[in-house]
């Protein structure tokens, strides 16, 4: 099994409505949201969400003309103690492996960190090597 | 080079504006006396026949709009009697009063001579099969190709416009060469031939495509030529000047406007001065030998641009560019011109960008604003925000620099502009109160 991950993301004008938009689409696709983040900028932002089953989310919004990627992430279970985000930084920083952004959310009652990382397969590696727990796609669906 | 009429098309630069002189001095002269809306006109304007003394002269003769044909409806700028007339064409109006538009048996001549003079500095001749699919009728453009080019002696099938299955059996079982069209017929023929099963490329001779009445662009010269082999050409002109007249030749290098037919001057739309070659503004037309319908100084509200450096077709006559927009579209904003073709052809130099936008002006304070909306290419999109915001920031750059005003970019998702069939609507202008 694999512990990358595929996230989606999708551009978004930044107007009232776009965003509602894009989750009625999703929820016409009866996808699961696991994960997202909502990126901001100048005028325009990203959605990027982790789903339940982003090839048909890809397809459908790709049919409706949305501009929509994927791209590999990794889902880090973060220690239940203070400092957890600091010690997964260190590790990455070690490594040499630069951190894009992350986003956070909670599974049963534990802090689930996403990871965009300029060398993922690398990530997985050194992490796992630190003892942290890294999900796995069939287990971010349960 | 294959000229229809040598002696008119192989003249110098020079002996052009020569007979230029000549013909202006003379329609001038015929005007001042025999039409009475000229004659007012030119009085008003405080000039007589005798200051044009050069071709530069015609600088001090008045413009003549659009709205005086409406204004003198349906016939009051006819000069001549009814017994000379031998047609009229009737174009409607966008808004309110059609306007009328007559002819003598030269002035169609003239069309016709000026029409065949271009097919055939395409590569069209006797030995062609021409279908013409523009409409018959009060519209110029179906007579106007039609008896053009049954004048070089090609096979005309007038076929004017619908019945599009009946069009793509009778390109193919005829042996059609070339078609002349609006370029969205041309591409719904394309695509209604695709439906069919017939390749216009290996199933049919059709190679050449006159295309006009309507505004397009290199892009889609570029694709029919792509999918269906066929070379497509520009064809300017209006019912104000006869219909449509001149075309590019070979070269696709602007189109060449017959100086012994018309004069063209560009300016700018502003302070109505000249301009040169190569510099865009307004084209005003002066038609040296039209009799029926007289127009001299005619602002086209046609934005282009003239080349006068001799063509490499071995033509002289000069050349203008693909029409870049009207003049009604023009917007000036903090005291420059800007056109939304420019807009478009700016963006159309950012490979991310889609080719819809939306130009939104305001004024905040007493400082106008200028925002650009374009959509973002769906096969362009990184997951990075600093390489949105850096396509923007380049947006905003190269707008600044092609424009000399500043605009701000907001990137859109990909289809949420509203699509329009035909002209679309590029402009907001909310400064109007
Ligand atoms: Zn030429």
């Amino acid at each position: 099994m694999s512990c990358l991950i595929d996230q989606i993301s999708v551009f978004v004008e930044n107007r009232p409505g776009k965003l509602a938009a894009i989750a009625e689409v999703m929820e016409a696709q009866m996808v699961d949201f696991l994960a997202f983040s909502i990126a901001e900028a100048d005028g325009f932002g990203l959605l990027r969400a982790v789903v339940s089953d982003p090839q048909s989310v890809v397809a459908v919004m790709k049919d409706l003309g949305y501009a929509v990627i994927t791209n590999k992430v990794i889902a880090v279970k973060m220690k239940d103690q203070p400092g957890g985000l600091k010690e997964i930084a260190n590790v990455l920083g070690t490594a040499q492996i630069n951190v894009e952004y992350g986003y956070a959310y909670t599974k049963n009652d534990s802090a689930v960190l996403i990871l965009r990382v300029d060398d993922a397969e690398k990530s997985v590696e050194v992490l796992k090597k630190a003892g942290f727990n890294l999900l796995e796609e069939e287990n971010l669906k349960a | 080079m294959s000229c229809w009429n040598p002696r008119a098309e192989e003249m110098s630069l020079e002996e052009i504006q020569r007979l230029q002189f000549k013909l202006l001095k003379t329609q001038v002269y015929r005007l001042y006396s025999f039409s009475e809306f000229y004659h007012k006109r030119m009085k008003e304007a405080n000039v007589h026949p005798d200051d044009i003394n050069s071709l530069e002269d015609i600088r001090k003769l008045p413009f003549m709009y659009k709205k005086d044909l409406r204004d003198n409806y349906p016939n009051r700028l006819f000069v001549g009697g009814q017994d000379e007339l031998v047609r009229y064409h009737v174009s409607s109006g966008t808004t309110g009063k059609p306007t009328v538009v007559g002819y003598t048996q030269r002035d169609l001549d003239n069309w016709a001579e000026s029409v065949a003079r271009a097919m055939t500095s395409i590569g069209l001749g006797r030995h062609d099969t021409i279908q013409v699919s523009y409409g018959y009728g009060l519209f110029t453009g179906g007579l106007g190709a039609h008896y053009g080019a049954e004048r070089i002696g090609a096979t005309v099938i007038p076929a004017s416009t619908g019945n599009t299955e009946r069009q793509v059996e009778l390109i193919k079982d005829l042996n059609v060469t070339a078609i002349c069209c609006t370029p969205s017929y041309f591409l719904h023929i394309a695509e209604t031939a695709e439906k069919m099963g017939i390749s216009i490329e290996k199933d049919t001779k059709l190679r050449t495509a006159v295309l006009g009445a309507e505004p397009w662009t290199e892009k889609m010269r570029k694709r029919i030529k792509d999918s269906t082999g066929v070379n497509a050409y520009d064809i300017y002109g209006t019912s104000e000047l006869s219909g449509p007249m001149f075309t590019e030749c070979t070269e696709m290098n602007g189109m060449h406007i017959w100086g012994d037919i018309a004069y063209v001057e560009i300016i700018d739309p502003e302070t109505g001065e000249p301009l040169g070659p190569g510099e865009r503004g307004e084209m005003v037309i002066t038609m040296l030998q039209k009799e029926a319908l007289p127009i001299v100084r005619y602002k086209t509200g046609d934005i282009t641009a003239y080349e006068d450096s001799p063509c490499p077709c071995g033509r002289n006559h000069l050349r203008i560019e693909r029409l870049s927009g009207r003049v009604d579209d023009m917007l000036i904003i903090r005291g420059i011109n800007v056109f939304p073709s420019q807009v478009e052809y700016t963006l159309m130099t950012i490979p991310e960008l889609g080719e819809h936008f939306q130009i939104v002006v305001d004024r905040k304070g007493v400082l106008d604003t200028m925002m650009v909306r374009v959509e973002l290419k769906p096969s362009a999109f990184s997951d990075k925000l600093s390489d949105l915001i850096k396509l923007k920031k380049n947006a905003e750059y190269v707008l600044k620099n092609s424009l000399n005003v500043a605009a701000e970019v907001e990137l859109l998702e990909p289809g949420s502009l509203a699509r329009f069939e035909g002209k679309a609507k590029r402009v907001v202008d909310n400064r109007r109160d």
